[in-house]
């Protein structure tokens, strides 16, 4: 498939901003337990949730690029019933809608106790908006890893591995960025945060290997015997019907050599998870230097980017057999 | 429930791209807007396409054969292209099986030309909406023209007659026929979209004649080639003389 820079911009973005909120409400549920010290309402969350949402904004604006018509978007939220990208469209602003209100209701100290747990934990109001919140943000990165991973003839996509991936990945440059603003507004956090995102960038790994292994021994299922219905072991295609191009070959092939391909591969490998993972230990020693972290996040960011491109490079669509020639 | 289709005979089609030209033709200058090309005389011609004839060689030299192969649209009865649609601008008419794009409320996603595993869908960059083969949906219905001018385009083009057009659910029309008789099959069974339209395979020509058709059955007298041959230049008539 070719890689549009809006629906990488789309993910990679939306991935950070939920990721982001869930290590903040990680954070907040900690300190309910009293594992971790309080944070300042003030400074830490609703803070938090201004980055996150800046987040969320930007992946909403990039996707918007990728609309040929944006200004019929609303429309998309109809077909929920059986569309994941309309179910996506409605999940993204309710989620949005919910961190906003978390965060406003830090801002202000709005934080009205609603129940009593019996060991005397008080739930105030933004532990249950944070609550919804962690709730639909776990359902939008499996809104959006399911738009790819429920056509089932992009065999590279059609797996729960793709799911996990989002999840893992969002949540991996997430809790990143946690760390990141950590460093800046409770440094006695820095080491929670950068403890789970070497976790959670380390499991991403993992996940993200077995994705190539599996798609690396992927067998095509269709080929041109059956994309023309003829039983001969010998086909060529002599043209494909025009010569300048058509939506068919712009949209369905990458246009890079397998070399690219290759070298894309290694490149994310390295910038997305070994990398950021070697920064993030510093954060852990303790000596943590905030410029560290803040390039732990953006070398991840780059290579989730890099990931993503490859993503939906390496997914071969069984219409590139109609298009093989041209004379 | 009917299923409007196309049958296209693989074996009789000569690859002259009538049904493209008069494909576009038809559908650019209909009410649905112009189907809009970029660099028509440029060196980069490109445009919007609902139908395609493309060119294959089967077999090794020197035994080839030279298919020619009519694309568009199949018209699924299991279309993968419509569920997945956020707007519901891609949809199945329930009365004839034709799938369809609503010009007016696709948001230009792409998401279902993903979805359909044949690349049937042509996305229009002027208009910025997603389009395909209708069938000539508005030539079938329409009062103001004849039995004979109410089918696709394409078809009515085809000097050759590769192109069959009707009801594949009805037992008795031509192109049911056609797909019992000649073998007609689907385009990549393998994902279960059930295309509605039905390629007819290439045969081998040969002549057919059975004895019956040598020696007349309905001789009366039941003795052809009993007796002896008349001389070709005596006169001979049925039923009279025995030749
Ligand atoms: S051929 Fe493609 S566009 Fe047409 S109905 Fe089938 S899946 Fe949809
Ligand atoms: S491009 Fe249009 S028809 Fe296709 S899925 Fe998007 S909104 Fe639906």
């Amino acid at each position: 498939m070719h890689p549009a820079f809006s629906v990488i911009f789309l993910t990679t973005l939306i991935g950070v901003g939920q990721g982001l909120f869930l290590a903040l409400f990680t954070a907040q549920t900690y300190a309910l337990f009293d594992l971790l010290p309080q944070q300042d309402s003030h400074a830490f969350y609703a803070h938090g949730s201004i980055l996150a949402l800046l987040f969320l904004i930007g992946g909403l604006i990039a996707s918007f690029f990728h609309l040929g018509r944006p200004e019929r978007a609303w429309r998309s939220a109809t077909q929920w019933r059986t569309s994941w990208l309309s179910r996506e469209v409605i999940v993204l602003p309710a989620f949005m809608g919910m961190v906003f209100l978390y965060g406003l209701a830090h801002f202000f100290e709005c934080k009205p106790v609603l129940a009593t747990l019996p060991s005397g934990i008080a739930i105030d109001l933004t532990v249950v908006i944070g609550t919804i919140a962690w709730l639909l943000a776990f359902a939008l990165y499996v809104c959006t890893g399911m738009i790819y991973a429920c056509l089932r003839f992009l065999r590279e996509w059609y797996s729960s591995l793709t799911v996990i991936n989002y999840i893992l990945l969002g949540g991996a440059s997430g809790f990143t960025l946690a760390t990141v603003f950590a460093a800046v507004a409770a440094p006695e956090l820095v080491r929670f945060f950068a403890g789970w995102a070497i976790i959670i960038t380390l499991l991403g790994l993992v996940s993200r290997v077995a994705s190539l292994i599996r798609n690396a021994r992927l067998k095509p299922k269709s080929t041109l015997q059956t994309a023309i219905g003829i039983k001969h072991p010998k086909i060529v295609q002599k043209t494909q019907g025009f010569m300048g191009g058509s939506f068919n070959t712009r949209e369905f092939f990458h246009g890079r050599s397998a070399a690219f391909l290759r070298s894309i591969k290694w490149i994310f490998l390295l910038t997305a998870f070994v990398v950021p993972v070697l920064l993030l230990a510093t954060g852990l020693s303790g000596v943590a230097a905030t410029e560290l972290l803040l390039l732990a996040f953006v070398v991840q960011y780059l290579g989730l980017m890099a990931e993503r491109w490859f993503f939906f490079a390496q997914a071969n669509h069984p219409q590139n057999l109609y298009y093989q020639a041209i004379g | 429930m009917t299923q409007l289709a196309l049958v296209i005979d693989l074996n009789v089609c000569v690859g002259c791209h009538a049904c493209v030209t008069s494909c576009k033709e038809w559908n650019t200058s209909g009410a649905a807007g112009p189907m809009v090309d970029q660099n028509p005389y440029g060196k980069d011609p490109t445009g919007t396409f609902f139908n395609r004839v493309q060119t294959f060689e089967v077999g090794e030299f020197p035994n080839t054969e030279t298919v020619h192969f009519p694309k568009s649209c199949l018209h699924c009865e299991d279309p993968p292209c419509v569920p997945v649609c956020p707007t519901g601008a891609s949809y199945k008419r329930k009365e004839d099986g034709i799938v369809l794009v609503d010009y007016d409320k696709c948001i230009g996603c792409k998401y279902c030309s993903w979805a359909c595993p044949y690349g049937m869908r042509e996305f229009d960059e002027a208009q910025k909406v997603m389009k395909k083969c209708t069938l000539c949906v508005d030539r079938l219905y329409d009062p103001q023209m004849t039995e004979e001018e109410r089918r696709p385009a394409c078809v009515r083009a085809c000097p050759t007659s590769a192109r069959l057009y009707g009801d594949i659910h009805d037992p008795e029309s031509a192109v049911s026929h056609a797909i019992r008789e000649a073998g007609g099959y689907q385009l990549m069974p393998e994902w279960g979209a059930s295309p509605a339209n039905h390629y007819l395979p290439r045969r081998k020509t040969t002549l057919r004649l059975r004895h019956d058709e040598i020696e007349r059955a309905d001789n009366p007298l039941k003795v052809d080639g009993l007796l002896p041959k008349p001389g070709k230049s005596e006169p001979s008539l049925d039923d009279v003389t025995t030749w």
